[in-house]
């Protein structure tokens, strides 16, 4: 229960009421400020970007993980599951993507030391970034190209759970993926009107890999299970 | 990613109507648009329950006019039994999702959360746009359905396969309704997501100077909370949804059974587990009840500090079991299926972290009853409601342990004493939650007081109401009255008539309390006092800006916090309390735990 109040103390000892631990990013924010300084503020705070995109990932765990138990509990229970053999362009695919993923990492170094004024006269920063993008629109086709091989055999969405199942989670590997192509086309854009910050490029570039590691689980899931 | 660069935010207010009221990327008018929502939601789904229940009670009534929702459905204005299951699913899915989760979640959310914690808005205010759109989308394809051949599904709100996946074998609603419905909740899990993203990313990254995570305010930590287990539990519905949506249209069978014969017609999927269906959704769904009550246990603390002006018996307490509660309610929603037909020793393992998860909610209750014991409160409406709210709670709360039981629930899950049960725990808690938000908040988000009269009387007549229409709930179903029934001819249960006809008389007599609500909101709206800054002289930050807050919340100026969210009770000072952005030194328990 409350107890007493002091008269406000001079600016010297403003640091009064104890801060306390908050975890995470908070703490810092326990400093005395100098004034209520917005710019101030900002210097100091921790960009959200960096944090959305691995709760955003976690979000995508929680989908891919209730698919799996899905796969899990339907293989479980069937009788007529069909195996068949995975298209093999999905093995091409896979070292397309992770490529794409060195290329990525390339890009983000040089972009960081061409921002960082290391490396200004770099011709093109974004030529990495380039050959990222072409390379997911490649894995892309690719996965077209193993759905065309697929319904060649007769393995529609509907023949077979297992069809099923492979369509599914190829496709929502596809539609997350292509958030990615989207956010490394706006990482693109911005680079060249000179907007770019690091965060957004770490951002892009952390859930690209992520997408890496996914499909790589898919594909393990996919073979072992089908 | 659309990050968004702050002073840019200041300096640059929208001025065209269509950026400032429609399309808008403030925090405060996609808080309001969502209450809009809700309010709107809220008035269907109560609509719905009053033809509901006008059947209940007098079964051949000819409601006049309700030829005109549904010619085949109410030939003759008389509504079919298939027209009663999907006047019940609708009812239920709008309540669940249009009212319980947007506005005790997002539309308050949305408003104060920022606030409280000190920014000027969520760092990604186009995401935000994008969630309240998604959501009104869902609804318009939700009410769609009433509109199409066959009207809405009638698999009720949990939509369990395999009658939810065969079409429109199944029965009026099941074919084009039913794919509406799955599209419906998987718009509304994408836009819930983009919510909770913004939620969670504002929580840890957007507190103002001093703002430490302990000095955030119960409301804060709910929403952070329910932010959280929207994250997950949403992320589990929309791909169980997409898989529903695939059963009707592409022919696949992940949830319907092999050598199915519905309505003499054999099915042509095979091999699908109707089992997985349910783990599916009420991975989701149980959690969604306490998307539905975690905030509101956050306004109700949140309300009840500022009324009996001393700190609670213990925040930290609080904050870990709805921390806790959170946590437990992915383990315990197998609750749901003890009749399913699931393995007993499945049943036991569920039951158990059911019986558990009644001690953080208990340890709430306590700290409620405790802090009020002996305080000298304000009683204006918002306490009420908030007292309303912990009262309705125990209720329901208090029959949960009954159910989680199963042996005791397979005798009570297909009755009214379920219907009793989560009515009052999760539906009314809510409600009450909204309404003490409402009368407590209205003047930070209008600019303008709420008649407390007509408020106290709203509460008082909605208190009576709630427990006429919901306590009889339990007496019928420990007199075995089936739940999802449209008439009552069997022999025992003919007697129970007269108890459905009170009902019905008390869920129409409340409802109409309703219009009291409605036009206290309207008329204040235009007509209302001015409020000042801090009517409630409350403590957190939303009271240390102006009623409504500027665009950017706080003036061009982000404000600095100095002190735990709830210092009442001061002594030595003017007031009895000190806000969170008053630079005074002062000395408390609450400091020093």
């Amino acid at each position: 229960m409350a107890t007493t109040i002091h008269p406000p103390a001079g600016s010297a000892t403003r640091n009064l009421s104890r801060p306390t631990s908050g975890s995470g990013n908070g703490g810092w924010r326990n400093l005395v400020p100098e004034s209520g300084n917005r710019r101030a503020v900002q210097e100091y705070a921790p960009p959200p970007s960096s944090t959305a995109v691995w709760v955003f990932v976690a979000a995508v765990c929680m989908t891919f993980a209730a698919l799996t138990s899905a796969l899990v509990v339907r293989k479980g229970g069937a009788v007529e599951w069909r195996h068949f053999t995975l298209p093999s362009i999905l093995y091409l695919n896979t070292a397309i993507l992770l490529a794409s993923s060195v290329t990525l990492e390339i890009s983000r170094r040089r972009i960081a030391s061409f921002m960082g004024g290391l490396n200004a006269a770099a011709a093109s920063p974004a030529r990495w970034l380039y050959a990222t993008l072409a390379l997911g629109f490649l894995f892309l086709a690719g996965q077209y190209l193993a759905w065309r091989e697929l319904s060649a055999q007769g393995l529609f969405l509907a023949t077979n759970p297992s069809s099923s199942f492979f369509y599914v989670f190829t496709a929502m590997h596809a539609l997350h993926l292509s958030g990615g192509l989207y956010a490394m086309i706006r990482v693109i854009r911005k680079l060249n009107h000179h907007t770019l910050r690091r965060v957004t490029m770490d951002a892009t570039a952390h859930y690209w890999h992520f997408m890496d590691v996914l499909w790589i689980y898919l594909l393990v899931l996919l073979w072992a299970k089908l | 990613m659309h990050d968004m660069s702050a002073q840019a935010h200041a300096a640059h207010a929208p001025t065209g109507f269509i950026r400032k009221h429609i399309f808008s990327l403030d925090h405060k008018v996609i808080g309001k648009q969502y209450y809009g929502l809700a309010f709107l939601a809220a008035i269907v789904g109560m609509f719905l329950s009053w033809i509901m229940r006008l059947h209940l009670g007098w079964t051949s009534l000819a409601i006049p006019g309700l030829h005109f929702l549904s010619k085949t459905g109410a030939p003759g204005d008389v509504m079919t039994p298939e027209y009663y299951l999907q006047l019940m699913t609708m009812h239920g899915t709008i309540m669940v999702f249009f009212v319980l989760t947007t506005a005790p979640f997002a539309a308050f959310g949305n408003f104060f959360l920022p606030i409280q914690v000190g920014a000027e808005d969520m760092p990604f205010p186009h995401f935000n746009m994008m969630s309240f759109w998604v959501t009104f989308v869902s609804f318009g394809v939700m009410v769609a359905s009433f509109f199409v051949p066959d009207g809405p599904t009638l698999a009720g709100w949990t939509q369990y396969a395999p009658l939810s996946a065969v079409g429109s074998a199944a029965g009026p609603g099941q074919g084009l309704g039913e794919v509406l419905w799955a599209s419906s909740i998987a718009i509304f899990c994408v836009g819930q997501l983009l919510g909770s993203l913004n939620f969670i990313t504002t929580t840890l990254d957007m507190r103002t100077k001093g703002m430490s995570l302990w000095r955030m305010p119960l409301t804060s930590w709910a929403w952070f909370i329910t932010s959280i287990m929207g994250l997950t539990a949403f992320a589990v519905l929309m791909p169980a949804c997409i898989l529903l949506v695939l059963d009707h249209v592409a022919g696949t069978s992940f949830f319907v059974p092999s050598n199915l014969v519905i309505n003499d017609q054999l099915q042509p999927h095979s091999g699908g587990s109707t089992l997985l269906w349910q783990h599916l959704f009420w991975f989701f769904g149980h959690p969604e009840v306490y998307i539905a009550i975690v905030p509101a246990m956050g306004i109700v603390s949140h309300i009840l500090l500022a009324t009996i002006r001393r700190p609670l018996l213990s925040h930290r307490v609080l904050v870990y079991s709805m921390s806790g509660i959170a946590v437990l309610s992915y383990m315990v929603y197998g609750h749901h299926m003890f009749v399913s037909g699931m393995n007993p020793v499945s049943s036991i393992a569920f039951s158990f972290p059911t019986l558990i998860i009644t001690i953080p909610a208990t340890i709430i209750v306590l700290i409620w009853l405790g802090s009020l014991y002996g305080s000298r409160m304000r009683l204006n409406t918002a306490c009420l409601f908030s007292l309303g709210m912990i009262s309705m709670f125990i209720t329901g709360g208090v029959s949960g342990f009954f159910l989680a039981q199963p042996s005791l629930d397979i005798m009570l899950h297909a009755t009214y004493f379920v219907v009793g049960h989560f009515h009052f725990v999760m539906a009314v808690s809510a409600m009450f939650g909204i309404f003490a938000g409402t009368y407590f908040w209205f003047p930070k988000m209008f600019g303008r007081m709420m008649n407390e009269t007509l408020g106290k009387i709203h509460f008082v007549l909605s208190f009576i109401g709630a427990y006429c229409i919901f306590m009889p709930f339990h007496y019928l179903g420990l007199a075995s009255n089936v739940r999802r029934y449209q008439a009552f001819t069997d022999d025992y249960l003919q007697p129970l008539i007269p108890v459905h006809r009170f009902i019905t008389v008390a869920a129409i007599a409340t409802g109409a309390v309703q219009l009291i609500f409605l036009y206290n909101f309207i008329h204040s709206y235009f007509w209302g006092k001015p409020a000042p800054d801090n009517p409630w002289q409350a403590t957190s930050l939303e009271w240390s800006t102006t009623s409504p807050p500027p665009f950017d919340n706080f003036g061009g100026k982000l404000p600095v916090v100095y002190h735990d969210p709830y210092q009442y009770g001061i002594e030595g000072s003017t007031e009895d309390y000190v806000m969170q952005t008053d630079p005074r030194q002062i000395q408390t328990q609450g400091d020093e735990a």
